[in-house]
């Protein structure tokens, strides 16, 4: 049993927690005020909700099996850059939505490379678009988070385990068998449902590549209520029907969910005596070199379009840039003042109720969150002043749940291992989290502020319901330059965002481990 | 909130500004764009008002809806006619008071809220170095092999998307499901906003997009490319205004005023073409610019005025999400 945090800690971690509950159900009620009693769900919402499942399950699932023969790979073997494309690996779950679908559909797409290799020598081509488009897109984004989490389970096996499997001349099947398939047992539930419920909510995939109304989510289905139909009452029912679904299934979650840990302790490839040779070392490579095509190939579609358009990009990009990098930092410091009180709170008991909490904000809808909060703020101030403060919340909100993954197992064993000497010390409120807390839980808070930053960076949201002509934010901008027929110089913002999400995120992980052992 | 009011304020405006009275102009998102219509239009308007034009982008009617009567706005540009039934329902609107006869639509304009300030029509658009025989007429496009692929817009969050099921059912009528049906197999992918589908149009992703008959004046007159062509059907084109009006409750009735008169003048009619790309609303044909005379477009318009739209609205879409969905 861990020590339990003081009650200063205690106290922040309840204030923060109630926050984040507040500010769910606080949105609600100010969309409450203005629901007339109206439209039930309609065929087309059941039909949404059942789309919804259904790539959802799909994505989760092709996400982790082809993450297991790419985290047994990459477990394996060592080689040259091993390190370096792991890392890069991890950028498809933090890239801008919309960027992310312009490089699949460049690399997918109908006149994309991959159709053009198929056609030359002389094969059918492959179609992007519908329930499998979606689930492509899912499985780009979210492969790279399973192959993580798998990849810790590998680690997480005691070396001894495989040098006395080599020294019983196992064979690769009976290795398998008797010690990653128990471990595999242990992680893959949780990476299912995590999986699960981070596809629950998209929007902005199934918009561009679900290839018409079949391929409708119940986030787009709340997007289509709110924004053009204005049915308060519909798009609210709707919220309540993935706040349900997505919180039972994150609860559910919580359960099963592996944690979330910094690179340092799993880019470390292990000696592997057991690592089989010949037409399996092949297969291996065939797995990482496929893999890395996968996910590293819409990246490269990206920054080629975006260079020919950088040099046509308007001054108005570059003020765009400014504004998301304050959005972005912005919401890394709303982040660290929820998650860090929260996870003080969590360390501190042996079972984690409050994490159900951080995980709220995964499942609530930006948008419903955004007009609840316009609706409560417009009859005492200017909404506009607040666009971007809103924002910022609702992007902390959103990572809050990772955040927490990341943090709460460290300041676990800190607390545990330090926490009776800073009791005899007297060491309590800030001193302790000065001296103790936060020297220790570096990586971690760098690796959390990284992943929010970049998530945050990306993000469309409720900007695009408050802003006005000095709040714009990259994503925005860039679809403003769409609009005006600028295709070429949107591509180029595309190119700054990946950019721009990229480097804060390696600038946040980086600035965590800076200076730092291991 | 008032030393945030204030710093605000004091940050964000010099002494002499402060004194300017600010008209705000709520307006699409893609308006304030630097090759928008907004800063033209800004700079046009600032010259002889003696004032501050700025404007709120964003979501047009959902913002409006929501803001009520404690909307900031003073005046709204950019509302289709499709919508303004909705817009109108709110009350917020005051009479325009500019003369309708002074319009150049094609159709007959008697409202007085909602001012058309620019039309287009809505159209598939090609380009004719990839497409040797484009269609001549809906049923042609009906008609073409499934091979050539669609990107249209989702009429449940596009203007453009929404004048598309209404041209459907314009022409075809109770046969709207049975055309979707029809060019089910054609459609690409539907995409939620015009700028998305046109990215994947221009990219070469597909062979044709729903846009407007004035898109290709865009390729000739900015990019000098005259492979784009808006495929002209006899059956008729949707019809698509986009209006400016007047909020009732402005706190700055003639700045308000002096913006709708200065819609209807020539020295804004004429930078609607190459700012907004599309056509201007008060200005004889003989006196677009250079080329724009020659830009073919549609004998037969097709419209529903915002009465008949918002009556036809549900059928339409449902129209089109029942043979789509199938």
């Amino acid at each position: 049993m861990a020590q339990r945090p003081d009650a200063v800690t205690r106290r922040f971690g309840i204030a923060a927690a109630f926050l984040v509950v507040a500010a769910i159900v606080l949105a609600c009620v100010g969309i409450a005020t203005r629901v007339e009693a109206g439209s039930m769900l309609g065929p087309g919402d059941w039909a949404a909700i059942r789309f919804t499942i259904v790539q959802s399950a799909l994505s989760a699932v092709f996400s982790v099996v082809l993450a297991i023969p790419l985290a047994r790979a990459l477990a394996r073997r060592r080689f040259v850059g091993r390190d370096a494309l792991v890392m890069l690996l991890g950028a498809p779950f933090i890239l801008p939505v919309i960027v992310a679908v312009l490089g699949l559909v460049t690399v997918f797409g109908r006149s994309g490379w991959v159709n053009v290799a198929l056609g030359t020598i002389g094969l059918p081509g492959v179609s992007v678009y519908g329930l499998h488009g979606v689930v492509l897109a899912h499985v780009f984004f979210n492969l790279p988070l399973a192959t993580r989490l798998l990849l810790q389970g590998w680690a997480a096996i005691p070396s001894e385990r495989f040098r006395l499997t080599a020294q019983l001349r196992l064979s690769p099947r009976a290795v398998f068998r008797a010690v990653e398939g128990p471990m595999l047992r242990q992680v893959v539930p949780g990476a299912l449902a995590l999986v699960f419920v981070i596809c629950l909510t998209s929007f902005a995939v199934a918009l561009t590549l679900g290839g018409g109304p079949k391929a409708t989510t119940i986030e787009l289905a709340i997007y289509q209520a709110f924004k053009f139909d204005f049915d308060l009452g519909r798009a609210a029912r709707l919220s309540v029907v993935q706040l349900v679904m997505a919180g039972g299934i994150a609860l559910l979650a919580l359960r099963l969910v592996p944690t979330i840990r910094v690179g340092g302790g799993l880019d470390r490839a292990r000696r592997r005596w057991d690592a089989p040779q010949g037409w399996r070392r092949w297969s291996d490579s065939g797995v990482i070199a496929l893999g890395a095509g996968f996910l590293l190939l819409p990246l490269a579609a990206v920054v080629l379009r975006g260079v020919a358009g950088l040099p046509q990009m308007p001054g108005q990009v570059y003020q765009a840039v400014w504004v998301s990098l304050g959005v972005s930092v912005g919401s890394i410091l709303v982040m660290l003042a929820l998650a860090l009180p929260m996870a003080g709170l969590i360390a501190g008991r042996s079972r984690g109720g409050i994490e159900a909490v951080g995980l709220l904000g995964l499942s609530a809808s930006p948008l419903m969150i955004g007009t609840g909060w316009f609706i409560l703020i417009n009859p005492v101030a200017d909404p506009r002043l607040f666009a971007l403060p809103v924002t910022m919340i609702v992007n902390a909100m959103m990572s809050l749940p990772f955040a927490l993954r990341i943090l709460v197992p460290p300041m676990r064993d800190t607390l545990q291992v330090y926490g009776r000497l800073s009791n005899v010390l007297g060491m309590r409120g800030w001193p302790l989290w000065r001296w103790l807390i936060l020297p220790r839980l570096r990586a971690q808070i760098g690796f959390a502020a990284g992943l929010t930053g970049a998530l945050s960076m990306g993000d469309l949201g409720v900007i695009a319901l408050f802003a006005d002509q000095d709040r714009v934010t990259l994503p925005l901008q860039m679809y403003r330059l769409m609009g005006a027929y600028r295709m070429e110089a949107a591509a180029g913002a595309a190119l700054l965002l990946l950019a721009l999400s990229l480097g804060i995120f390696w600038i946040c992980d980086k600035g965590g481990r800076w200076n730092a052992d291991t | 909130m008032k030393y945030l009011t204030f710093a605000a304020a004091t940050l964000c405006t010099t002494a002499a500004l402060a004194e300017t009275p600010v008209l705000t102009v709520y307006a699409g998102d893609y308006f304030t764009s630097e090759w928008g219509p907004g800063p033209v239009i800004e700079a046009g308007f600032e010259e002889f008002c003696d004032c501050d034009l700025q404007f709120a982008t964003g979501d047009l009617l959902p913002r409006l809806l929501l803001e009520g009567t404690r909307t900031k706005a003073d005046v709204v540009i950019g509302l289709t006619s499709d919508v303004t039934a909705k817009a109108r329902a709110t009350g917020l609107f005051a009479p325009h008071g500019q003369d309708n006869d002074a319009l150049t639509l094609p159709i007959a304009w008697s409202d007085d809220t909602f001012l058309p300030f620019n039309y287009g029509h809505t159209a598939f658009i090609y380009n004719e170095t990839r497409m040797d025989t484009p269609p001549a007429s809906f049923a042609d496009l009906l008609e073409m092999p499934d091979d050539v692929k669609i990107v249209i817009q989702d009429p449940r969050t596009s203007i453009s998307g929404l004048a598309l099921v209404l041209w459907v059912e314009a022409i075809y009528g109770d046969e709207a499901k049975a055309t979707w049906e029809k060019l089910a197999p054609k459609i690409l992918t539907v995409t939620k906003d015009w700028s998305s589908s046109y990215g994947m149009f221009t990219d070469g992703e597909a062979d044709m997009v729903l846009s407007y008959t004035t898109s290709p004046a865009y390729h000739m007159f900015a990019e000098e490319d005259f492979t784009k062509k808006a495929a002209i059907f006899p059956e008729g084109h949707y019809f698509m205004v986009e209006t400016v009006a007047k909020i009732a409750q402005t706190e700055q009735p003639e700045l308000a005023d002096a913006f709708m008169a200065y819609v209807m003048s020539e020295n804004f009619q004429t930078v609607i073409p190459t700012a907004n790309w599309s056509l201007p609303s008060a200005l004889p044909q003989d006196q677009w610019p250079e080329g724009w005379n020659e830009l073919p477009l549609p004998e037969k318009v097709l419209f529903y005025d915002e009465t008949q739209a918002a009556a036809l609205q549900e059928k339409a879409i449902e129209a089109w999400r029942s043979a789509l969905t199938q």
